[in-house]
């Protein structure tokens, strides 16, 4: 379905539109349903001590869609000072989390989502997003769309869009980035870094003009005003009427048209994922996603095969492109964008990882820069969460392939030697573009990519 | 007091049976003979003698009782023909210890100081610190208006006035100063005053810098000189926006925002004291993480207490290259780069910046090359017994050096147990200071503190010598003491060898963590083992539970014992029989 594109302008997907459909028609009826037996439940920021009133979490010990039982450790959180194992008390799936690892919530909020069924995932995850806009409305300044659709780093396709479209309802800043810095003192980058200001906005008043803690305060009082109270969460679409695109939506729109001068075509292979899940498992603790693990184990690819890396700018030359990016689509709200992990085969999975959240962190509270998602050279769009077992991608314009990957699941296989047995496995799908990637490139990089997967011991060298 | 020491007697001579081979070379070495170490205490409790005090000095500091009991007097006479039988340079603590257990043993002993009685500790070290970080504690607590509202109180708007918590810890030095002169004083200790130097074999002159008028023989020397704060180059110091832990303590002035160069104990305790009072912090720390040289889950989880939720940044993996003091209106510059490149980094412009690297040896003008001793960067080598090795290696007789001047371990009370450890050898004991049972504490909100090996410490320990480490761990959580103050933050972590139940290391972040080390340092120094120690009862409810909890936890494999549960108690008694007679005798 989905497909995905970009250039430089701006992006959206179709993706978007087929959630949406599924979430608006649908969902809205589901929702009601689902109420009534409470089939998603909140899991919340216990009290782990009399003074505690917030807690940090340290880590997550499960990633979203993850099968728990009661009883299972999900999340380790730091209370007034020690670290504790947090449990489930049902079982279920962890459908999203709401507060990432870093991050602080008072006690009794919720901090994620666990769904009875696999099925309520996609449910719960849509419920995520109105958690997350309500609460992000209150922090930053941003940015309104109202809009439905899945949170999670579910999704589709997509790419990169020009600044002008998604910046629109961003902060100041960007420019004065560069090179130039600013003298602000601890406590006024910690309070910076809670009240989300950006520090280049602000005009200290402090010795020699440093910004000091009132200086942010002041700077976070501000905008207050303006922060249009986003529109309460997820209102239901209006059925019978005809709703104008965003600025995104309608670079997306345009985006799509673009991709239908590019000569497609899809390449399918089917890997075995044993060994990849064997591992998650063992590192998932560490913070590592499967989304890291998958961008990482197709940069390892992608080193072998250049050419799947490179793209077709003019109709008339190849361009080889001297870093792997990977970039990785994110629906987020009314829409979809692909952060972009740079040098993704140089970096080790941790760091990855790291990075990976960080961009998911920006890209949900519209801050991310230019190149952070409009310079992938790969895209990768999973909607393995979702169960889906296989699509295909639109490539976005600009870049030379795509790879959708569908969800991983227990196959009856025949072996070798001749008996029948179960393995899990996943259907990964590439577009590329035909004038620079032909169907033997594709198919020599997908076997690579499955050895990979198959032997995945060096991901994390 | 003597039947309060005479009621724990049966208590510690228990305590000595339990506790195995260990004990011995730890505490035995008193009297030449093993066993007698039994008896040894029963003989000095039956005296009354003062004697036993084995301890460090802390206990002597303050020696007001022990100067009105019929305390021993400066020997009248030195032997052989010396003026002294010991002379000590620097009346640190070390030196002060020296000279108290000195006299005891009836030597005529002098010590010679070119500046004030006390050294770093009492003048600006951990005496005039421990004020103000008990104004720093207060100030946090007043100032936490959640905890104080928890616990039912109400305080409004808390201050402070800066001069009078300088002048709280400037009397608390003079206190302790004058304190630890009378107590020399009362039993007699020569105290000359001057720069001492050593002019050959158990010879010293004293007097002016540079102008050492007056000569003594001793038959012992003991150089005791200390250590200054070291400040790197590049640094300049004006004692007034850049400066070192020596004009910090006098406290002239809180700056909004202080750079701390070095994140050790010095740096941390300074942080807590100047967040309390209002500055904000950023620290300098030239390894990769902060806090080097704690065991590496303490320093996370004090991090987590100390550093994150306070007013601190930090910058990790990097050296001041270069720092200017404020002048013409501008701020302290301080120039950052990179510690493995050396490419600059960073400029912060601060208010002030305090230079907390770690101590240098004072031992410059000692006269050393009269006696062929040459420094290692500038600390005196010396062997386990503390003799001076010269420069071919080889022990100089009579001379010892102890304390931050040998560099071995550099805290007050090791310097004082050294001094006591070379004392006991000069009267005929041979003794070797056990450096892995001397406790260290941090005097932060929560205090931490440690005695012997950290994790990775000893874990390379085991794999070298092929034993198995155990760890356990209790939170402060659990414990209803802490819990009853409102402050359950913190944990205590207890390494062992489960195979024989011995204590390798004890780590402790929490209330009063500083005052409760000692259980696990004595039970090291005495070689006390888990087996035995864990069945010792604890009075509930107290934060000393948190380390009965860590007992009770670990489990050493049984099946090893070398001695019977219990101490024959007929065989104690039989000793103590014999030794007391034998005492009396004498």
């Amino acid at each position: 379905m989905a497909g995905l594109l970009h250039l430089n302008s701006t992006l959206l997907p179709s993706a978007s539109l087929l959630l949406r459909n599924r979430s608006g028609g649908q969902a809205v009826r589901r929702r009601r349903a689902c109420r009534v037996e409470a089939k998603i439940r909140e899991i919340f920021m216990p009290a782990l001590s009399s003074t505690m009133t917030e807690g940090k979490i340290v880590a997550w010990n499960a990633a979203e869609g993850d099968r728990l039982a009661k009883g299972d450790p999900v999340v380790v959180v730091e209370s007034d000072k020690a670290d504790m194992d947090v449990e489930t008390f049902y079982d279920g799936f962890l459908a999203a989390v709401l507060v990432p690892a870093g991050e602080s919530a008072p006690v009794g909020s919720a901090i994620a989502l666990l769904a009875e069924s696999e099925d309520e995932i996609p449910l719960a995850q849509s419920q995520a997003a109105s958690f997350s806009s309500s609460s992000s409305s209150s922090s930053s300044s941003s940015p309104p769309a109202p809009q439905e659709t899945a949170a999670q780093e579910a999704s589709p396709p997509p790419p990169p869009p020009a600044p002008v479209a998604v910046s629109a309802p961003a902060p100041p800043s960007p420019a004065a980035q560069g090179g130039a810095r600013v003298v602000a003192s601890p406590y006024a980058k910690k309070l910076a870094k809670e009240l989300s200001v950006d520090l280049f906005s602000i005009t200290g008043s402090g010795p020699a003009g440093r910004v000091v803690a009132k200086d942010v305060e002041a700077a976070a009082a501000a905008p207050a005003k303006k922060a249009v109270p986003v529109a309460a969460a997820r209102p239901d679409v209006p059925l019978g009427s005809t709703v104008p695109f965003t600025t995104m939506q309608g670079a997306v729109s345009k985006n799509m048209l673009e991709s239908l001068a590019v000569p497609t075509f899809r390449v399918g292979y089917t890997i075995t994922t044993g060994a990849l899940d064997d591992l998650y498992k063992k590192i998932k603790g560490k913070g590592v996603t499967m989304t890291a693990l998958l961008a990482k184990a197709t940069a390892m690819a992608l080193v072998q095969h250049p050419v799947v890396n490179s793209s077709c700018r003019d109709g008339q030359s190849f361009t080889y492109n001297s870093s792997i990016n990977i970039a990785v689509a994110v629906a987020i709200d009314g829409g979809l964008i692909t952060p972009v992990l740079q040098d993704a085969d140089k970096l080790d999975i941790y760091t990855l990882s790291r990075k990976w959240k960080e961009l998911v962190d920006k890209a949900r509270a519209k801050q991310l820069q230019p190149q952070e998602y409009n310079s992938g050279t790969f895209t990768l769009s999973n909607l393995g969460m979702f169960g889906v077992d296989r699509f295909d991608a639109i490539l976005p314009p600009g870049t030379g392939a795509i790879m959708a990957v569908g969800a991983s699941q227990p196959t009856v296989v025949g072996t070798k030697d001749g008996r029948i047995g179960i393995k899990n496995q996943m259907q990964v799908n590439v577009t590329a573009d035909h004038r620079v990637i032909y169907g033997s490139d594709l198919a020599a990089f997908l076997q690579t990519l499955s050895k990979i997967i198959e032997d995945p011991k060096d991901l994390t060298f | 007091m003597h039947s309060g020491v005479a009621v724990s007697a049966p208590a510690s001579a228990s305590a000595i049976a339990g506790g195995g081979a260990r004990s011995e070379a730890a505490a035995a070495s008193r009297r030449p003979g093993g066993i007698r170490l039994c008896g040894l205490r029963g003989e000095a409790l039956a005296r009354g003698s003062l004697r036993i005090s084995h301890a460090p000095a802390a206990a002597r500091r303050v020696a007001a009782p022990r100067a009105a009991a019929a305390a021993p007097q400066n020997g009248a006479v030195a032997g052989g023909g010396f003026d002294y039988d010991l002379v000590i340079i620097g009346a640190g603590v070390g030196g002060h210890g020296a000279a108290l257990h000195a006299v005891e043993e009836g030597l005529k002993t002098a010590i010679i100081e070119g500046d004030v009685v006390g050294g770093t500790c009492v003048n600006r070290g951990c005496v005039p610190s421990k004020a103000l970080l008990a104004v720093s504690g207060r100030m946090r607590e007043l100032h936490d208006e959640h905890h104080l509202k928890s616990m039912g109180l109400q305080v409004s708007s808390p201050g402070y006035d800066r001069q009078a918590v300088a002048d709280h810890a400037n009397n608390l030095a003079s206190k302790i100063r004058s304190n630890l002169t009378n107590s020399m004083k009362a039993i007699g200790v020569d105290i000359l005053t001057g720069f001492g130097t050593i002019v050959g074999k158990q010879k010293v002159r004293y007097g002016k810098v540079g102008f050492p008028d007056k000569e003594i023989t001793a038959k012992n020397i003991i150089i005791a000189t200390g250590s200054v704060p070291f400040v790197p180059k590049g640094i300049e110091i004006d004692g007034k926006t850049v400066f070192t832990s020596d004009h910090a303590l006098k406290l002239e002035s809180v700056p909004d925002w202080i750079a701390i160069v070095g994140s050790g104990y010095i740096g941390l305790e300074f942080s807590d004291v100047y967040t309390a009072l209002g500055s904000e912090v950023t620290f300098v720390e030239a390894l990769d993480q902060l806090m080097p040289g704690f065991d590496p889950e303490i320093a996370k989880l004090a991090q987590r207490v100390l550093i994150n939720t306070r007013k601190i940044d930090y910058h990790t993996g990097v050296f001041a290259s270069k720092i200017t003091p404020a002048k013409d209106g501008k701020p302290v510059l301080i120039e950052l780069i990179d510690a493995k490149t050396k490419e600059h980094r960073e400029t912060l412009e601060v208010d002030a910046a305090l230079i907390a690297t770690g101590r240098a040896p004072f031992t410059n003008g000692l006269g050393l090359e009269n006696i062929n001793v040459v420094t290692q960067r500038g600390f005196i080598p010396v062997d386990e017994r503390m003799q001076v090795t010269d420069a071919d290696g080889n022990v100089v007789p009579n001379l010892f050096c102890i304390g931050d001047a040998n560099g071995k371990l550099m805290l007050a009370h090791a310097a004082s147990a050294q001094g006591i450890s070379v004392i006991e050898q000069i009267s005929g004991r041979d003794h070797i200071l056990n450096h892995l049972s001397i406790p260290a504490a941090c005097f932060t909100h929560p205090e931490i503190s440690m005695v012997g090996l950290t994790e990775p410490q000893a874990r390379e320990k085991a794999d070298k010598e092929g034993f198995e480490v155990s760890v356990v761990k209790t939170s402060f959580k659990a414990n209803t003491k802490a819990l009853a103050e409102n402050e359950g933050d913190g944990i205590a972590k207890l390494i062992y060898r489960p195979d024989t139940g011995e204590i390798l290391g004890v780590h402790i972040l929490g209330l009063h963590a500083a005052d409760l080390i000692h259980e696990a340092s004595n039970a090291m120094a005495l070689g006390t083992r888990l087996q035995d120690i864990k069945l010792a009862v604890h009075a509930h409810p107290t934060l000393s539970e948190v380390l009965d909890e860590l007992f009770k936890a670990a489990k050493p494999k049984e099946g090893q014992e070398r001695k019977p549960k219990h101490p024959p108690q007929l065989l104690l008694k039989v000793l103590s029989f014999i030794t007391s007679v034998l005492s009396s005798k004498q």
